[in-house]
């Protein structure tokens, strides 16, 4: 059986990349892929608690992660077409209006 | 009688001024209408309580209420309170007040105003009917205060002339500043005593055992706001002025009335007055003073009303002098025969006014030929001020200084005295000057063909007003076993017994007056313009009023000035240039620092955040995790 750190740290490799992918890449599709990582690595962690301490509450997490995760990716999609359409890029560092 | 009809002796004035204000305000003949038939309601509606009290006249108090506020620590009850000292005042305002509005109806004919004089008279009514009625001080501060705001807007009616709306503005300012004292005043005993209400003030007073020190600086603090309503020295200035206002106005607010108000009001706290007796020895001086004062003034006016108004003041002088000294009968005698002679005084001047088109006494002359009622109601009344017996003057002046010849204020007897002297000599200067002789001056009535009486409209009031003037004054005569005193003691003593000696001395000092006035202006045996000039020091002054707006204008100006200067440069540099634009000039500041960490980039703002977790994360194990291990160990 496959020890439960072996699933932290593959847990942790994800949240890390998925921090670092949406810190530092431009294009925003990237960074909700990115956070789409963040959220999977979550996700492994519960699964994986879940199974060593048979305890089938972290499952149900997941699901409602996934459910989360599937209309954040909506919303968040429609958002960056309407940004495109309007700024015609999908760089965020051009979307700087909020800037002082 | 139902407590309804009670509370409609209340209303129906403030009805009657609501509907004319909203509905029958084009129409000035049906306004007057409306606004007569309020008041005569009223009065008619009082003679039940009358005929009660006169029935029974040792019965208790009776007192109707409701609670306006009702805390468990603060208690207010609104209502409406009678016992034989409302309802003299009640009688007197109602009924004198019916007799003013109906004048009126002739008086302001053609005024533009018409309606509006009306509304504001009946809206006076009411809230005067509040204040005699009321059984609270609270409620009684609301009435004096709204009071105040119609005596402002009557003196105030030709507010288009600037000298009235001028004394509009110095009535009501110079009153405000007694009421301020009357609210600390009620607010004040109710932290000594604990109630606004008169009955349980008096219950709570009569057991005792509250510091006399505290009870002496409520009393006075009180008598500030009676002060300021009924003219009294220092807060007098205002009365006088108010004498542009139109005339009825005068007769009912300035004399008979709104200034007995204050007289009212010291009567009825009367049960405090007795137990702080520096308080009451104070009212009775501030009433000698002021009743000597205003009557050497009164000497030297020239203007009509003027002349009647200080005359007005001396008799509230006189008033407030009898309750000081303790006789609180005479005092309350006196302010109902007033409100008798001086409201007829008042409209027969206003009469005269109407026939000759001036105020001036030096454009008047020989008026009685052409103004045979008025002149003879006016004699009537000035006899009645002057205090000649059997008039109704005479018998209320009398027990004055019969109470305070008694309870042995002897400089104020001789004060009361010498001032019998002067009223008789100014009220018979202004009668000789005015109805005998010839006709003075030829722009007086040149204008105008020969002057015409009022007519019946005007009139009938003031015949009626004679009738009372002369007769009224047997209800407190010697001999009648339930005379006016047995009716209006409110646990104080009754009628002071006759005094011959008193009664006539006074009488005869009135006729002195009556004959100086007689040698100087009629018979002309003495010039008085010699002896002005003779001693034209002691003319100028009392010409000029002592100089008391003279010396108020400096002291406003001055003083006050002075510290409103002070005020607005405090405004000014610390409040606004240095709190107000300091705070916005430092928000800005750090504002235009703080912006700089808005970049705008997303990948900034996460980073921070994460920045952030990671901080949080670290703190929390660096407190935690340790103190767990040593659990663990």
């Amino acid at each position: 059986m496959i020890p439960l750190s072996y699933f932290v740290t593959l847990s942790f490799l994800l949240f890390t990349i998925g921090v670092i992918g949406v810190l530092i890449r431009r294009n925003i599709l990237m960074i909700l892929m990115a956070i789409e990582l963040i959220l999977n690595a979550v996700n492994i962690n519960f699964v994986a608690f879940s199974r060593f301490s048979q305890s089938i509450d972290g499952q149900v997490f997941v699901f409602f992660v996934m459910t989360i995760a599937a209309a954040e990716v909506v919303v968040g999609l429609a958002i960056v077409i309407v940004a495109f359409r309007r700024r015609a890029t999908v760089n965020v560092d051009e979307f700087n209006l909020m800037k002082w | 009688m139902a407590p309804g009809l009670l509370w409609l002796i209340l209303l129906s004035p403030l009805i009657a001024s609501i509907i004319i204000t909203v509905l029958t305000r084009k129409s000035g003949r049906l306004s007057a209408l409306i606004s007569v038939g309020a008041i005569l309601l009223s009065f008619f509606l009082s003679l039940g309580p009358l005929a009660h009290i006169l029935a029974e006249p040792q019965a208790p108090p009776t007192e109707y209420f409701w609670y306006w506020l009702n805390l468990p620590t603060l208690q207010v009850k609104m209502g409406i309170l009678i016992d034989p000292l409302s309802v003299v005042m009640l009688l007197v305002v109602t009924g004198v007040g019916s007799l003013i509005h109906i004048y009126s109806m002739g008086y302001m004919k053609g005024d533009p105003g018409y309606s509006r004089y009306f509304a504001s008279l009946s809206f006076f009514t009411f809230s005067m009917l509040g204040i005699v009625l009321s059984n609270n001080f609270v409620q009684t501060y609301i009435f004096w205060e709204l009071v105040g705001l119609s005596s402002f807007l009557l003196i105030g009616f030709w507010f288009e002339k600037p000298s009235a709306a001028d004394a509009a503005k110095k009535a009501f300012l110079t009153t405000r500043v007694g009421d301020f004292g009357f609210m600390i005043g009620i607010v004040f005993l109710y932290f000594v005593v604990g109630s606004f209400n008169f009955s349980e003030l008096s219950a709570s007073l009569k057991q005792g055992g509250f510091p006399e020190t505290l009870l002496t600086v409520a009393a006075l603090l009180i008598f500030t706001g009676a002060v300021g309503k009924s003219a009294q020295f220092p807060l007098h200035v205002w009365l006088p002025d108010a004498m542009e206002g139109p005339t009825p106005v005068s007769a009912l607010i300035h004399a008979a009335t709104m200034v007995a108000a204050g007289v009212y009001l010291v009567a009825r706290s009367f049960f405090l007055f007795s137990a702080a007796p520096d308080a009451l020895e104070a009212v009775a001086y501030i009433g000698g003073f002021t009743a000597i004062m205003a009557a050497t003034i009164a000497i030297a006016q020239n203007d009509i009303k003027r002349i009647i108004a200080y005359s007005t003041l001396s008799q509230l002088g006189y008033m407030m002098m009898g309750l000081g000294v303790g006789g609180y009968t005479a005092g309350m005698f006196h302010l109902t025969m007033h409100a008798f002679f001086k409201a007829l005084l008042f409209l027969a001047a206003g009469s005269v006014i109407h026939a000759v088109h001036t105020q001036d006494i030096w454009e008047m002359g020989g008026l009685s030929k052409y103004l045979k009622i008025t002149s003879t109601t006016f004699l009537i009344g000035a006899l009645a001020n002057a205090g000649l017996f059997p008039l109704s003057g005479f018998w209320s002046k009398d027990e004055i200084l019969v109470a305070a010849y008694e309870s042995g204020h002897l400089l104020l007897f001789w004060v009361g005295i010498v001032t019998a002297f002067f009223t008789a000599l100014y009220m018979f200067r202004l009668f000789f000057v005015v109805f005998t002789g010839a006709p003075r001056s030829a722009e007086g009535h040149g204008k105008h063909e020969a002057p015409h009486e009022s007519p019946p409209v005007m009139t009938v009031p003031l015949v009626i007003l004679a009738f009372f003037s002369a007769v009224a004054g047997f209800a407190g005569a010697p001999g009648l076993e339930h005379g006016f005193a047995s009716y209006v003691h409110f646990g104080a003593a009754g009628h002071p017994a006759f005094h011959f000696s008193i009664a006539a001395g006074s009488t005869l000092v009135a006729l002195a007056g009556i004959g100086v006035a007689w040698a100087f202006y009629s018979a002309r045996l003495f010039s008085a313009e010699r002896l002005a000039s003779r001693f034209s020091f002691a003319y100028r002054l009392l010409q000029n009023k002592y100089y008391f707006d003279e010396l108020y204008f400096w002291i406003i100006r001055n003083i006050q000035g002075g510290i409103a200067l002070f005020c607005n440069w405090v405004e000014e540099w610390v409040v606004i240039n240095f709190f107000v634009n300091g705070t916005a000039a430092l928000t800005r500041w750090t504002g235009g620092i703080l912006r700089l960490s808005q970049t705008g980039k997303l990948q900034t703002y996460l980073m921070m955040f994460i920045i952030g977790i990671i901080g949080v994360v670290l703190l929390l194990l660096a407190t935690f995790i340790p103190s767990q291990v040593v659990a663990v160990r």
